[in-house]
């Protein structure tokens, strides 16, 4: 970093970290629940409402939304960070493991991308996915997740910037190659790592 | 140059405030030049970055309210009663103040003369600064697509861009239908309510019209404004939101 430009009279508001917490570089804590999302709320009624993977399976899967509220479900509770800066401590979701959503397919993919409705997308690498590093999340504190957060199920991969929390997801698409999906081909870093603060392109 | 893009590494930018602008009693304009400006596209938006003396560092995005065509960049922030960063820069900051900007920000909340019209642009407080980047876009560039706006404020005194807005249409043909929420002026006979969907179905451009749809305010107008239009058959590829709030301290 060039030598810093001290902005005059600035102090700002520090804020102390939780017990043992720390914000990745360049956040600031949140208590409620910002909404940020580039398209008009879809509302998929639960009856048409299916998930998908496909692309380099052998065979596609998909659930209806009860099938896919029989799958084991899991309670999450994990720091969230958004690359509009700011971060959120503790939330608590429920949902269902992708480990439990690829358990017995056959795949030589590396990357996947969420699509949702909408026509949002998100890539990830496969490997960010599984060992229970990544959820199709249907709850959020105790209750069905809002529309406006992602409902009825969104993507929660809670390591990377909340972008690639894909709301509304719909489905994974299992690929060889590497496809950026919405925002990373509009100037957002293809990874994401908010302790490394890959906001943009080139961080 | 329609599209001057982030393309490459986007870096930490020293820029000068030239000029500051009090535009409401919670808003300011800073207009900034900077040596290196990568241009930007209008709806775009930078990220500020202030630091104090012992190296605490706050970052904050904010919506650039001036059009490509400028030489100089507006931003146009309000003070948030709780905020952090925005006190500094509505009460603080000075003109001849260096700022530290990153930027530009954001590639799908945008217009630009190719996308064409018409426009209907909704916005709530400082959710018009986006949308006047994209009319005087429209202007400087004697573009012929029709563009009306629909600004919710929450009265005539919390009107950014008044004066101007007031010049556009009378110069430009920009249509400027505004809904005051709190308190209207005297005499006042159109809207005093938040907008809605009876709101939207009376000024909204024509479906038939196909309007390219932008809207940008706190996430209840957004949502509602957004949800409404859907409701009345818009076509939700053709709208593009930002939302801002209740954080964003």
């Amino acid at each position: 970093m060039n030598a810093r430009l001290i902005s005059r009279g600035f102090h700002g508001r520090r804020q102390e970290p939780a017990e043992g917490k720390n914000l990745p570089p360049g956040q600031y804590l949140v208590e409620d629940f910002p909404v940020l999302s580039a398209g008009p709320t879809p509302h998929t009624p639960l009856a048409n409402w299916t998930f998908t993977i496909d692309g380099e399976v052998d065979e596609p899967k998909r659930w209806t939304w009860e099938e896919f509220q029989a799958l084991p479900r899991e309670t999450i509770t994990t720091d969230i960070h958004c690359v509009t800066h700011w971060s959120k401590f503790g939330t608590v979701w429920e949902g269902v493991s992708i480990d439990t959503l690829l358990d017995g397919v056959e795949t030589a993919a590396s990357y996947i991308v969420a699509y949702s409705d909408g026509g949002y997308t998100a890539n990830l690498p496969l490997e960010d996915m599984t060992d229970g590093q990544a959820w199709i999340a249907y709850a959020f504190d105790g209750e069905p997740l809002e529309p406006e957060h992602g409902g009825p199920a969104r993507l929660l991969v809670p390591h990377l910037y909340f972008w690639k929390s894909a709301k509304w997801v719909r489905g994974l698409r299992l690929l060889g190659e590497d496809e950026p999906g919405f925002w990373e081909v509009r100037g957002y870093h293809n990874y994401g790592d908010p302790w490394k603060e890959q906001r943009y392109w080139g961080d | 140059m329609e599209r001057t893009t982030v393309l490459g590494r986007l870096t930490w930018r020293v820029g000068q405030v030239v000029k500051t602008k009090a535009e409401t009693a919670r808003a300011k304009s800073l207009v900034l030049e900077f040596p290196d400006w990568p241009g930007h596209r209008a709806g775009q938006h930078v990220d500020i970055r202030l630091t104090a003396e012992d190296g605490y560092q706050a970052v904050r995005s904010y919506s650039i309210a001036s059009p490509p065509d400028d030489r100089q960049v507006t931003v146009t922030i309000e003070r948030l009663e709780y905020g952090e960063v925005s006190p500094y820069l509505v009460d603080e900051i000075q003109a001849g103040d260096p700022l530290e900007v990153r930027g530009p920000i954001g590639g799908y909340f945008v217009w630009e003369t190719a996308l064409g019209g018409p426009l209907f642009l909704v916005g709530g407080g400082s959710g018009i600064v986006p949308l006047m980047a994209m009319i005087q876009h429209r202007v400087a560039r004697a573009n012929d697509a029709r563009i009306r706006l629909l600004y919710s404020a929450r009265s005539l005194e919390d009107v950014i861009y008044r004066t101007e807005l007031e010049g556009l249409a009378k110069r430009s043909g920009i249509e400027v239908i505004y809904t005051y929420t709190r308190s209207q002026p005297p005499g006042w006979t159109g809207y005093q309510r938040r907008i809605d969907q009876a709101m939207l179905g009376e000024v909204a451009l024509a479906r038939e019209e196909h309007p390219l749809i932008y809207i940008c305010g706190p996430t209840p107008l957004a949502e509602g404004a957004s949800n409404g239009l859907v409701a009345l058959g818009y076509e939700p590829a053709r709208i593009r939101i930002e939302r801002f709030g209740p954080s964003g301290r």
